[in-house]
């Protein structure tokens, strides 16, 4: 199997959608000719053509109201937004729209075709507007699937399941990983799950839990704790929405700790969610509190990212105190 | 590249040196206006066009009669804008794609919705397409090609350059037409829909429905420019402004606008002047904030009663047809009310479908929660209780009554 980056990885996802299915388009900001300023879009339109690979105006409203048009008419849109961060005037589009358009047709109509691609993520001196983590708003969204890959490998088979699922799909492109991020991917075809966390360690003292970027801050964690002889299980969430609440249960009711993290604020972050409903689930077996370790509450700093950041030694250090609650 | 001609003197141009003139075809009284080409409307789709205006207008008011009575939670009428919606939908292909804002059930009749459908939505019971999900007047047709309403407003407008598109890359010659008030057009969708079908080339008709007020809000505090119209021109599309309460000028600017829309691929606007003659909607009362007499004044360009006089002029209609149907759509309008209101709601179930393709399972056991809570306590939740056992909660159903 050939060492790919995540970018290259996405790349040959978008070009088998593509060329699998003649109504498949993709577009956004820069991703036609040029493809896309991460150039995920590469040569995409050389080899579908401008109908069906283009630039759009620069208008995010726009993009996301056109895709949800287009998904309804039958087509497969996989539309990008340039950051994360400039998705919020699409907001409307995608929370009032791409969500209830099944539920509220009584499925006349529906946006299932529809995939949102979107970089995210902190990490790489982003400031304010290029590092942000916004999935838990849309957490909060009933009908939208929220999608996060780790790798490459994990970001092609996903992005593949995320076009062809039946409802519309936010992905959520871990930027810090684009181009360092490299590993082994089949050339082919293949899909990973939607819906279903992965256990990508096993253990028995801690449940360590997290998506995208923070899986590889997680994997440096763990081995600092496990020279201690602290033995974690490591689990990657991978879909936000709808979550995989029984893998989650089934770990901790087995370790009795839980430690969560992500980049995104920790008040109302998609943290919350989770310890709420393993505290309702495995309430008897819980040996020390949910331990929560996010980034603070306050907007994405530049020069202090790595004071702001939930880096190794933040986790190492909540697996520690979980352990010797 | 945006070329440009160059100039060395600073002209600034003024935003109140253009108007558009307003294409009319008929006049009140049912001839048309010297000069004036109206289409080229057969008997039987001229009939068909007034009939629906006629429909919709008595099924407006009855509806509106019955939500006063507090049979019904909510309405909101078309009146003085049957011209304008039905004359547009009748001036294109059965199987274009309409979406509309929310004032637009005429075109639905047009389409051939029956009472029955439009009752099953307005009372939501089990037979309503969108199982009793939205607020009464957001319709929607798969068969008819009538997306589902819903009510942000002008977020339809670029979904309709997106579904166009979608129709340009399959090649079958159909369109799409999007109808939207001139308040939503204030709207930053409005924007992004008419830039994105300009650059994108796609056969969309937006046709603005632009009534004088968007709830209180006169237009003249909507915008400070001529009306609509003028912004296609900074979009570089075609425009065309015509008097909404004339259904010859609707359908045939419409009929032409469709021309332009599917076979050069380009996106073209169209304002209709009418004025919104009921309330905003049964929330609301307009006597707050416009005068008697300026409605008065428009109730005398009353678009029915217009077409009405020129099917008469034509030979094709009489004062004893109009008696005869007007009594037919109040008798049927009546009893598909009665039918309607007394059926069931949805079920329960229904709550959690169509969320997603599937219902998840954290869905399903929020649903099971919930079941087993109406059931210990089904006076509290009468439509819930019926759903589970229809000897439950038949007496506490505050739709009722006949």
């Amino acid at each position: 199997m050939p060492t790919i980056n995540m970018l290259q990885a996405i790349n040959q996802a978008l070009d088998i959608a593509m060329a699998e299915d003649d109504n498949v388009l993709c577009f956004g900001e820069d991703v036609g000719g040029f493809g896309g300023v991460f150039r995920a879009t590469s040569h995409l339109q050389e080899k579908y053509g401008k109908a069906r690979c283009f630039n759009t105006p620069l208008v995010e409203q726009g993009i996301i109201g056109f895709a949800n048009g287009l998904a309804a008419q039958g087509s497969v849109p996989v539309a990008e937004i340039q950051f994360a961060d400039y998705i919020f005037p699409a907001f409307d589009q995608i929370v009032n729209e791409t969500a209830k358009f099944r539920f509220r047709s009584g499925d006349l109509f529906n946006v299932g075709g529809m995939t949102i691609r979107t970089p995210y993520g902190g990490g790489i001196s982003g400031g304010l507007y290029h590092s942000q983590s916004p999935e838990a708003y849309f957490a909060h969204t009933p009908g939208l699937k929220i999608v996060v890959p780790r790798n490459p490998y994990e970001a092609k088979g996903l992005l593949l399941a995320a076009i062809r699922d039946p409802d519309p799909v936010l992905f959520f492109e871990p930027k810090r990983l684009y181009r360092a991020s490299t590993g082994d991917v089949p050339e082919g075809d293949y899909q990973l799950p939607i819906g279903e966390a992965e256990v990508i360690k096993e253990g028995a003292d801690v449940t360590v839990l997290g998506w995208g970027a923070q899986m590889e801050v997680i994997e440096r964690a763990v081995e600092m704790a496990e020279k201690e002889g602290i033995s974690c299980e490591v689990i990657d969430l991978r879909t936000i929405l709808p979550w995989d609440e029984d893998t989650v249960v089934e770990s901790v009711l087995k370790t009795g700790r839980l430690v969560i993290t992500h980049e995104a604020p920790r008040t109302g972050g998609f943290a919350g969610e989770i310890a709420a409903t393993i505290q309702e689930r495995c309430f008897l077996y819980l040996e020390s509190p949910i331990r929560r370790v996010t980034g603070l509450d306050t907007p994405f700093p530049l020069i202090l990212e790595k004071e702001y950041l939930p880096d190794n030694l933040k986790i190492y250090e909540a697996i520690t105190a979980s352990l010797h609650y | 590249m945006t070329t440009t001609a160059q100039t060395h003197s600073p002209d600034f141009l003024a935003g109140d040196e253009y108007s558009i003139a307003t294409y009319a075809v008929l006049s009140q009284d049912g001839t048309l206006y010297n000069g004036a080409e109206g289409p080229a409307l057969e008997r039987d789709q001229a009939l068909r066009i007034y009939r629906a205006m006629l429909a919709t207008r008595v099924l407006d008011e009855r509806m509106l009669a019955a939500q006063r009575q507090g049979r019904l939670s909510f309405y909101m009428q078309c009146t003085g804008e049957e011209a304008a919606v039905i004359g547009s939908a009748a001036a294109l292909d059965d199987a274009d794609m309409i979406m509309a804002q929310y004032r637009e059930q005429g075109a639905l009749m047009y389409r051939g919705f029956s009472f029955d459908e439009f009752m099953n939505q307005l009372f939501g019971n089990e037979l309503d397409y969108g199982k009793g999900r939205q607020m009464p007047i957001h319709y929607g047709s798969r068969k008819l090609h009538y997306m589902t309403i819903s009510s942000p407003l002008a977020t339809q407008i670029p979904q309709a350059t997106g579904f166009a598109y979608g129709q340009k890359l399959a090649g079958d010659g159909l369109c799409t037409i999007v109808y939207f008030g001139e308040g939503a057009a204030s709207e930053g969708d409005f924007h992004a829909a008419l830039n994105m079908a300009a650059v994108h080339e796609a056969p969309v008709i937006f046709f603005c429905r632009n009534n004088g007020y968007a709830i209180s809000t006169p237009s003249v505090e909507q915008f400070a420019a001529d009306g609509v119209a003028p912004r296609a021109l900074g979009y570089r599309m075609h425009v065309i402004r015509v008097d909404g309460n004339d259904v010859l000028a609707v359908y045939r600017a419409t009929e032409l606008a469709r021309k332009i829309a599917v076979e050069d691929n380009k996106p073209v606007l169209i304002e209709a002047m009418t004025y919104r003659l009921a309330a905003h909607s049964s929330s609301d009362d307009p006597s707050g904030y416009r005068s008697r007499k300026e409605e008065d004044a428009w109730r005398a360009k009353d678009p029915i009663r217009r077409m009405q006089l020129w099917l008469e002029a034509q030979g094709w209609w009489d004062e004893e047809q109009e008696k005869a149907l007007q009594d037919q759509l109040r008798r049927e309008v009546l009893d598909t009310m009665k039918r309607a209101e007394k059926r069931p709601p949805p079920p329960i179930d229904s709550m959690v479908t169509d969320v997603y393709a599937d219902v998840t399972p954290a869905l399903q056991r929020q649903l099971d929660e919930l079941k087993r809570h109406v059931r210990r306590y089904p006076d509290a939740y009468p439509r819930g209780a019926r759903s589970l056992d229809p000897a439950l909660g038949q007496d506490d159903d505050s739709q009722g009554g006949d």
